[in-house]
């Protein structure tokens, strides 16, 4: 914790990220975008030129699974830091129950929110169940991948389970880019979150205004264990 | 025997079709042309067909194909299946006829069907890969193929297949080449016994008729054509003698259609997308309007301070 001058007044800064995370996050947003470019090229004709982007749709078939490779395995690492504060708890069903004065900024009528608010578990929850699916049906699209997870596995997809993997591959894409834009959207509707995702700091205010509690336990930790016995 | 093609001339001639004659383009909206050429069809007599080969090698002679070596397991499938470079393979079913006793060799030629619906030009995600001319012809344009195997997914009848070499789609052109100049395949050509015939749909399907009389009056009650309505009808046509069991035929399709998976994956499910995303898009820029930026306020940072203050 420290403050600084940022030019609009000095405020307290509040670590929320460590660099690690923030490279994480940065991988999987990254091959996120290039995914969603390249696969909504080949999605529908109107967006075909997309491809043009990567240097034509042979690139993009190519191109596009590994980029998957590489989210996936960057979404990993995303779940293994995060899944932990990322568990429902009882104040997230007040939390959506309020989802009015949410909508609205009205952040007072709200329970005090951990690291993340039950809107943030329902995108973390839902991508890494969707990044599964893509994962799994993007195998039926891409035949070396298919290739070799059929001799691994020993069995032969049939030309029905492709087919529904084709289906399922788009279907599961529009509900993820979906939740991306609520994602991308929610962070640059709640000013000051930004920086949580670049510089790895929030403010204080930011924090007492959306995630009291986590404030509260950041606030606390330094010096609980040596000064205040317990809260 | 039915009239043969003749050989073509000599001098230059313009082709018969072009690209003036496109009826459909993979992931294009074109315009048809207002007059569509007479279809043609191929007509595989299955009755007729002694199983010799000769359009297989025809087929890779024409169109300058050369399959690899492959291993005898006691078959006489040869290749073991469609690929790349053999665009189309006899397929050799041994049949015990229940009810006459017979021992039947029942042997089709098989490749691409030329459906009236196809499901490789509708799965297609590629601008102008797969074409379909007036005169029934679905051709495979190489140069805008990218490789990703959408085509065999939309197939029915699980014809087209990538080639390792060049990651792109091959299948049989109906030797669209050789129609353009007014000749008829490779394949048909070469049949030593006039199993495959080649003309107008119109003439195949009354030569067709003609056959199938021939077969009813030889004990085969069941022949008939073969020309699947579930995909509008097809430019290959088979006359089969046990047209009401088409699977015997080493599992031609009972009743051939686009998938219906397909079809929702590339008809409602591409517009529902689209708008699901533009819509919650729109609604976060609405939201942000009504809204306005959901700020920290400096009572806000003071709290923040304060409980930072008292703690330490």
């Amino acid at each position: 914790m420290s403050t600084h001058d940022d030019g609009s007044g000095a405020h307290m800064r509040v670590r929320r990220y460590s660099g690690s995370a923030r490279i994480n996050h940065w991988i999987v947003a990254i091959s996120f975008v290039l995914l969603l470019l390249s696969g909504l090229s080949l999605f529908h004709p109107s967006l075909f030129w997309l491809a043009g982007l990567f240097g034509g749709g042979t690139t993009v078939r190519w191109l596009h699974p590994w980029i998957g490779v590489v989210l996936v395995v960057g979404f990993i690492g995303l779940f293994l830091r995060f899944f932990a504060q990322n568990l429902p708890e009882r104040t997230d069903w007040v939390w959506l129950a309020r989802i009015r004065h949410v909508l609205k900024g009205d952040d007072e009528y709200l329970p005090e929110v951990g690291k993340y608010n039950a809107g943030q578990k329902f995108v973390f929850w839902s991508q890494s169940i969707l990044v599964i699916v893509l994962f799994v049906t993007g195998l039926g699209l891409w035949a070396p991948g298919l290739a070799y997870v059929e001799g691994l596995f020993g069995f032969k997809a049939t030309i029905d389970q492709l087919r529904m993997a084709a289906l399922i591959h788009a279907g599961a894409a529009v509900l993820a880019i979906t939740i991306w834009i609520v994602h991308v959207y929610a962070a640059i509707w709640v000013r000051g979150t930004i920086s949580a995702m670049t510089r790895g700091f929030v403010t204080g205010g930011w924090g007492w205004r959306h995630h009291r509690k986590w404030l509260r336990k950041e606030v606390g930790h330094d010096e609980r264990s040596r000064v205040t016995p317990a809260e | 025997m039915f009239p043969a093609i003749p050989n073509p001339t000599t001098d230059k001639s313009n082709a018969r079709f072009g690209e003036k004659d496109m009826i459909r383009r993979s992931a294009s909206t074109i315009t048809p042309p207002a007059k569509r050429q007479t279809e043609v069809a191929k007509l595989i007599d299955v009755s007729k067909c002694i199983g010799c080969k000769a359009c297989q090698t025809a087929c890779l002679e024409w169109n300058q194909l050369t399959e690899e070596v492959g291993v005898n397991v006691g078959v006489y499938d040869n290749p073991h299946d469609l690929t790349a470079n053999s665009w189309t393979l006899m397929r050799y079913t041994e049949y015990e006829n229940p009810e006459s006793g017979n021992l039947e060799w029942l042997i089709r030629k098989d490749g691409c069907m030329h459906c009236e619906d196809p499901g490789c030009l509708k799965a297609c995600p590629s601008p102008g890969a797969i074409v379909q001319y007036s005169n029934g012809i679905v051709d495979f344009v190489k140069e805008n193929c990218i490789g990703c195997g959408y085509c065999i997914k939309g197939c029915p009848f699980n014809i087209p297949r990538i080639s390792r070499a060049d990651h792109k789609a091959y299948k049989c052109t109906l030797c669209s080449d050789r129609v353009a100049v007014g000749q008829g395949p490779a394949c048909q050509k070469a049949c030593p016994t006039q199993a495959i015939v080649f003309g107008t749909k119109d003439e195949m399907k009354a030569w067709a008729a003609k056959r199938i009389a021939d077969l009813k009056s030889r004990g085969f009650a069941k022949a008939g054509l073969y020309d699947p309505p579930g995909v509008q009808g097809t430019h290959v046509m088979y006359v089969l003698h046990h047209a009401d069991k088409p699977q015997l035929y080493a599992g031609l399709a009972e009743n051939p259609r686009i998938s219906p998976i397909v079809e929702a994956w590339k008809g409602v499910g591409k517009y529902a997308g689209l708008a699901l995303i533009g819509l919650t898009a729109a609604a976060g820029v609405i939201h942000h309007l009504l809204q306005g930026p959901n700020r920290v306020t400096s009572e806000d940072e003071e709290n923040a301070e304060k409980l930072a203050g008292g703690k330490s």
